[in-house]
Order: structure tokens, then C-alpha cells, then sequence
């Protein structure tokens, strides 16, 4: 598809039951991609699932959270020269056979980062549960005020990046939960951000990690870092090498 | 009945606590993490300093018949017991976590000295 050097960046906790398919199918889309898994402290086999499917794997000594580990990912593709990266999640939520359209748009040199978005389109596919719906579209508008520019799905972790992408990331990117606050940093940085529609499909095992009393914690930190961060100034990015 | 100007001073002192946490979270010294419960701290302890009635109304409840504001020191203490429990509970999390590290960096360390011996 193209000669960039790129890679796959897959975030998983407990997932031995979802990795192994999700790395097939990720090489399956695209045999020149390379997969870097990062085990953020499973307790299952994980790690051993994965390497035995032929994923590069970075495991995490303890959890570190999503946020924690997608960056070890943005890390890895960094110093290893990338410039282009997907991230893909390890329960198999994102489907790689729709890899082509979050990375159309930073291929064309459209724009530095594309994010899949459930919402941009009716389409059939997983959508999540009501009361997460309604406090996804509270975050979407009030991203999409803060960026002056539409976003349907906030918290969607199926993305492409460019260099630059990969770049900044590296340097900086937010703790816990980092989808809704990435975005708005990315915009500050006057990187080019779009959203493309995908479907995205239940989660194929384990659990999410993001439970009922923990989405109280995630709203809440969530909006306060939004607040915060809208009064804090850009952080210079990492220089190339 | 609370005197005025202890209203006055308290939501004051609530107020600089609360723009003293933004800024630390501002200029990243202190993750979000860390801050809700000392911004939950301050907006009680701002709460109950201005709303004049509702702290004689609560010390009234709780059998304080003199001097309310007592309900301040007392409400004041018990976050900022809530925050050093939490805060041993993270502490605890991270020493975990450094001798994880400790002994990872040591295995890896052995690992690559037996490697380069041989």
C-alpha cells in the first residue's frame, strides 16, 4: 500500500482471549505493518499470546493505565523512526479490516492525525451503552467548542497519525484516560485532525476497563482536565532527531 | 450566630487553597489525579463559609450551640484526614511499584552482563 515505515500500536490488559485474532487480522489488512503490543501489566498470558502471533511486545512492569501505555507505544514508534501509526485496541473493539479509512487521510497528507469515529455516520455496529452515549455526546460538544471544529466521537481510540503526530505524542501526551484531552492538545498545536466514520464491534472478551464508578472518576477528571489544560500553554514538541 | 468577618475570612482562605490548586495543576506539579480531593476540599470548605445559614443550620444539628464556625475546623480536619489517608494508600502503590522496578532493572542488569561475558 505504501513504503512508509508503520506500525501498529495495540494497548492491552488482559486480553489473551482478543490479541491473538487482532494481531492476525491486523497483518492480515496489511502484512507491511509492524505490531508493537503494549501489555500494560496483564496477569493472563498476554504477552506470550501476542509474541507467539509475531507482535513486537513492550510489557509494562506494573499498570500504568491507557494513557501510560498508548504513549509507550507513540515512544517506540518515535525512536524507532515511524512515521506513520495507527492505534488499534486489544479487545478487537476495532476492526482492522477498517484500517483503510482512519489511514487515507494522513496518507494523502490530508492531515496529521484521523480518528474513527462511531457517530459520523447511521451505521450499523457497536455504539455503547446509553448512559455512555450521552456523556460521550457532553464531551463532543464541548470538544468541539474548545477545537471550533466538529467531533462526533471524543473518546475514540482508533486512530492514524503522521510523524508529527507520532512526534508530539511522544513528548506529551495525557495521563489515565487520553483520547478527549489529546484531542484538544492536538488542535492547540495546530496539528490537522479529522474524523473518519467507522463501525466499531462489541468487545470480543475480558472487560472494559473503564467500570461504573470509575466513569464518575473519568468525567469528572476528564472535564477538570479539559478546564485546566484550556489555560495552559503549548508545550514545545520533542525536536527530530 | 458566625461573626461576619470569620465568614468573610474563611471564604477567603477557600478561595486562595482553590486558586492555588488550579495553578499547580496548570503548570502540571500536580496530576488531576491527585487534585479532586483537595478541590472538593476547598469547595465545601467555600460552601460552608459563605452560606451563613446553612453553617449555623449545621452546627445546630450537630449540638454546636455556641460558636458554629467550630463546624469549620471541624469539617476542615476531616478532609484533610480524607487526603493523608489517600495519600498513604499512594504512597504505598508507588513504593509497590519501585521495588518492582528495583528488581526488574537487577534481573534485566544480570541479563545483559551474562550475555556480554560469554
Amino acid at each position: 500500500m505504501s513504503s512508509l515505515r508503520r506500525i501498529a500500536i495495540v494497548p492491552a490488559l488482559n486480553e489473551e482471549g482478543a490479541i491473538g485474532r487482532v494481531v492476525d487480522e491486523i497483518r492480515a489488512y496489511d502484512p507491511g505493518l509492524e505490531i508493537v503490543v503494549i501489555d500494560d501489566g496483564s496477569v493472563d498470558s498476554t504477552t506470550d499470546v501476542a509474541r507467539e502471533h509475531g507482535a513486537h511486545v513492550l510489557r509494562l512492569p506494573f499498570n500504568l493505565g491507557i494513557g501510560g501505555s498508548v504513549q509507550t507505544g507513540f515512544r517506540y514508534a518515535y525512536e524507532n523512526g515511524f512515521e506513520l501509526a495507527v492505534r488499534a485496541d486489544g479487545d478487537g473493539q476495532h476492526d482492522p479490516a477498517q484500517l483503510g479509512a482512519v489511514l487515507e487521510p494522513v496518507l494523502r497528507g490530508e492531515v496529521d492525525i484521523a480518528v474513527g469515529s462511531r457517530y459520523l455516520e447511521r451505521r450499523e455496529g457497536y455504539r455503547s451503552s446509553v448512559t455512555r452515549r450521552i456523556g460521550i455526546r457532553l464531551l463532543a460538544r464541548i470538544v468541539s467548542a474548545l477545537t471550533r471544529q466538529r467531533i462526533t466521537d471524543p473518546t475514540s481510540g482508533f486512530q492514524a497519525l503522521n510523524r508529527k503526530a507520532i512526534t508530539l505524542f511522544a513528548a506529551d501526551y495525557p495521563h489515565d484516560y487520553p483520547e478527549v484531552e489529546a484531542l484538544v492538545m492536538v488542535i492547540r498545536h495546530r496539528l490537522r485532525l479529522k474524523e473518519v466514520p467507522v463501525s466499531m464491534r462489541p468487545r470480543a472478551a475480558g472487560r472494559s476497563s473503564i467500570r461504573t464508578l470509575s466513569s464518575v472518576y473519568y468525567m469528572v477528571k476528564v472535564l477538570l482536565a479539559l478546564f485546566v489544560g484550556s489555560f495552559r500553554r503549548n508545550v514545545v514538541p520533542l525536536e527530530e532527531k | 450566630m458566625t461573626p461576619v468577618t470569620v465568614s468573610i475570612a474563611a471564604s477567603l482562605a477557600s478561595i486562595i487553597l482553590l486558586v492555588i490548586v488550579f495553578e499547580l495543576i496548570r503548570s502540571r506539579r500536580l496530576r488531576e489525579r491527585y487534585a479532586l480531593l483537595w478541590l472538593l476540599t476547598g469547595v465545601v470548605l467555600l460552601v460552608l463559609s459563605a452560606w451563613r445559614d446553612g453553617l449555623n443550620t449545621i452546627a445546630r444539628w450537630v449540638g454546636v450551640q455556641t460558636y458554629p464556625p467550630a463546624v469549620l475546623f471541624a469539617v476542615g480536619s476531616l478532609f484533610i484526614l480524607a487526603v493523608l489517608l489517600h495519600y498513604s494508600t499512594v504512597i504505598s502503590k508507588l513504593s509497590d511499584q519501585s521495588s518492582i522496578l528495583a528488581q526488574r532493572v537487577a534481573l534485566l542488569e544480570t541479563r545483559l552482563n551474562e550475555n556480554g561475558s560469554r
